[in-house]
């Protein structure tokens, strides 16, 4: 075997163990993630403090520490949850978007699924009397409210770029620009409607955060993000068929049309949903099925299982970050998320443009 | 079974791109289409894949009309590939040629599915670089790929079953023997219960593969029959715009087409003087 054979069998061999590695690696920073979430903040607890409340959570004893009890449930316990699930519904809608959009810059926050999302949840707040009647089920409000939203957008925006069964970069990017234009808009003219206490609730929203988080408060959205990360199976060998290319989906039978709006609906009610309850957390859905995709592929069947344990992860450590910088003041966890990522988004246009690549 | 293209008119817009077009594909038939650009020959391509439904006439396998199929139960009847792939996503080698056994995952015969996808890889010579990503090969090898996907999505094990090969200019990017290679490979599978539709430019593998040849011209079926019927200098010359000779090889018995200018000249070109 020639030196060239061996050093590239050894260059395959490296790659094929970082795949092999990637899963457990996420799945380690996913639970460092969430121990993190839940030991760190205001009151200090020990690891061996959570170990005694989850010890009496399962054995349904009496607890020892009502307190310890009380931060840990009612409080921490509800972010955690939130985090992982935001963070894997934004990981997961970014990877279907790029899939469909045959196009790895596509994410919600840049094709203006957010922006539709919160546009329509600050609609929501502030012509919220409207819906009083609804009594207890206000709180399935939002999160509806923001899928329809965000469900507009993305048809808005798919509608504009689609050139010929391919969707052109530069037309989806133009479009995301003008629909979050439109949503940015609707959201002003809210603010200008607005009351005091209103407004305050849509900062909230335009920055960002899991710390609103209450069992209560979030249990609607969560049911739609378990939906949308449900139905990941399902999709997962489709959407590289769609990668191969629409037509050459068609003739290896998928119902292409069919297919893609049951994806545009998912990704809108997973985006409406986290929108609802965190606000507007952005570049999570690009960011980690881009990196993702450099370790194991394009692959769904790996990609899109890994992208949302890799999202979870990466939202977690976000907010732990986020806490942790300036306490007992919490930086909106959007804040940094757009510090971090939106470099990153440069960047990945940068290598784009220099490669020359077709999308 | 037949697949079978009965008065097919296809508008595009306000313009009528194919009038009246009738023929039909048998397995065991390799029917080639020939026609200069924008004849209609991949628009006829894809109504006989039943992608694009004629605005009248009809296509139908078995007697039943295409658009009658879901798309699942065509996949499993023909294998379609495009003139252009637009895949850019860096998928290996053999996940794209895997593809093409979607169309058959309910069945659940995974030792199956890797004998087809392992007998496309050696068909199109694609074996040796199966795990290399699809986006670093050249425009040739990406293009046999594609053929090899749909060489694994018409895999059978028994010849038995009637199916259908339909490729548009499967050979635009080969190298000389790799253009015989893939035409000789279809011409092979229609003695294994395959019926094969390829639309190619070069005449001369049309004459040297196909069963049968269908020349469009301008959204017509100017002619349809054996390649001997349809290579002949007249009709060619009057279709192609070019001026062309017969030559026979002896060795292989068959006839050849050779251009020799453009048919607007009065006169063939005075040959170049040679040096002195």
């Amino acid at each position: 075997m020639s030196v060239l054979a061996v050093q590239r069998t050894q260059g395959r061999d490296l790659t094929e163990i970082l795949r092999r590695l990637t899963l457990p690696i996420l799945i380690l920073l996913m639970v460092g993630g969430i121990a993190a979430g839940l030991l760190q903040g205001a009151a200090s607890l020990s690891l061996s403090d959570l170990s005694r409340v989850l010890w009496e959570v399962l054995t349904q004893a009496q607890p020892t520490d009502q307190v310890a009890h009380a931060i840990l449930l009612e409080i921490r316990a509800p972010r955690v949850v939130l985090g992982v699930m935001v963070g894997a519904t934004l990981a997961v809608s970014g990877t279907i978007l790029q899939a469909l959009f045959r196009n790895p810059l596509a994410e919600a926050g840049i094709i203006g699924v957010s922006a539709g999302a919160s546009a329509a949840a600050v609609a929501t707040i502030v012509l919220g009397g409207a819906f009083a009647a609804l009594g207890p089920l206000i709180l399935y409000a939002l999160p509806v409210a923001a899928f329809v939203g965000g469900l507009i957008a993305t048809l808005l925006v798919m509608a504009v770029a689609r050139v010929g069964g391919q969707s052109s970069m530069s037309t989806m990017l133009l479009g995301g620009i003008a629909v979050s234009a439109l949503g940015g808009a609707l959201m002003g003219l809210m603010m200008f409607l607005s009351n005091d206490e209103q407004l305050r609730s849509i900062t909230f929203w335009m920055l960002g955060s899991l710390g609103a988080a209450t069992w209560t408060t979030i249990v609607p959205a969560l049911a739609m993000m378990a939906v949308m990360l449900g139905a990941m199976p399902a999709l997962m060998r489709r959407l590289n068929l769609i990668l191969l290319g629409e037509r050459e989906a068609l003739s290896l039978g998928l119902k292409v049309d069919v297919f893609k709006n049951v994806c545009v609906t998912l990704v809108a009610a997973g985006v409406g949903a986290a929108v609802a309850v965190s606000g507007t957390i952005g570049f999570v859905g690009i960011v980690v099925p881009h990196l993702l995709r450099f370790v194991v592929g394009p692959d769904h069947r790996v990609l899109m299982p890994a992208s949302a344990i890799g999202g979870a992860a990466l939202l977690l450590w976000a907010d732990v970050v986020a806490r942790t910088l300036a306490p007992p003041a919490e930086l909106p966890i959007g804040v940094l998320t757009a510090l971090l990522g939106a470099p990153f988004f440069l960047w990945l246009l940068r290598r784009a443009t220099r490669e020359g690549a077709a999308w | 079974m037949k697949l079978n293209a009965h008065q097919i008119n296809v508008d595009l817009g306000a313009q009528r791109v194919l009038h009246d077009i009738s023929l039909s594909v048998e397995p065991g038939e390799f029917l080639v289409i020939l026609g200069p650009n924008g004849a209609g020959k991949s628009t006829l391509l894809n109504v006989l894949s039943g992608e694009r439904v004629a605005d009248a006439g009809t296509a139908s396998l078995d007697g039943i009309a295409l658009h009658e199929f879901t798309p699942l139960e065509l996949a499993r009847k023909r294998a379609l590939m495009l003139q252009r792939a637009s895949l850019t996503f860096p998928f290996v080698v053999r996940d794209v040629v895997a593809m093409g056994r979607e169309p058959f995952l309910d069945d659940g015969d995974v030792k199956a599915d890797e004998t087809a996808v392992d007998w496309a890889l050696e068909a199109t010579d694609m074996h040796s670089l199966q795990q290399r990503p699809y986006t670093k090969l050249s425009g040739g090898e990406q293009q046999r790929v594609q053929l090899a996907r749909v060489l694994a999505q018409i895999w059978r094990s028994s010849n038995d079953e009637a199916r259908f090969l339909l490729l548009d200019e499967p050979t635009s990017s080969l190298d000389l023997a790799h253009q015989h290679t893939t035409m000789r490979l279809a011409h092979k599978l229609t003695t294994q219960g395959v019926g094969a539709v390829a639309v190619v430019h070069d005449l001369n593998l049309a004459a040297l593969y196909a069963t049968k040849i269908a020349l469009l011209s301008q959204g017509h079926l100017v002619a349809l029959g054996t390649p001997d019927q349809i290579l002949v200098p007249d009709l060619i010359s009057e279709v192609f715009g070019i001026s062309v000779t017969q030559v026979r090889d002896e060795a292989s018995g068959r006839t050849l087409i050779v251009p020799v200018g453009l048919y607007s000249d009065a006169t063939r070109p005075a040959p170049l003087q040679a040096a002195q």
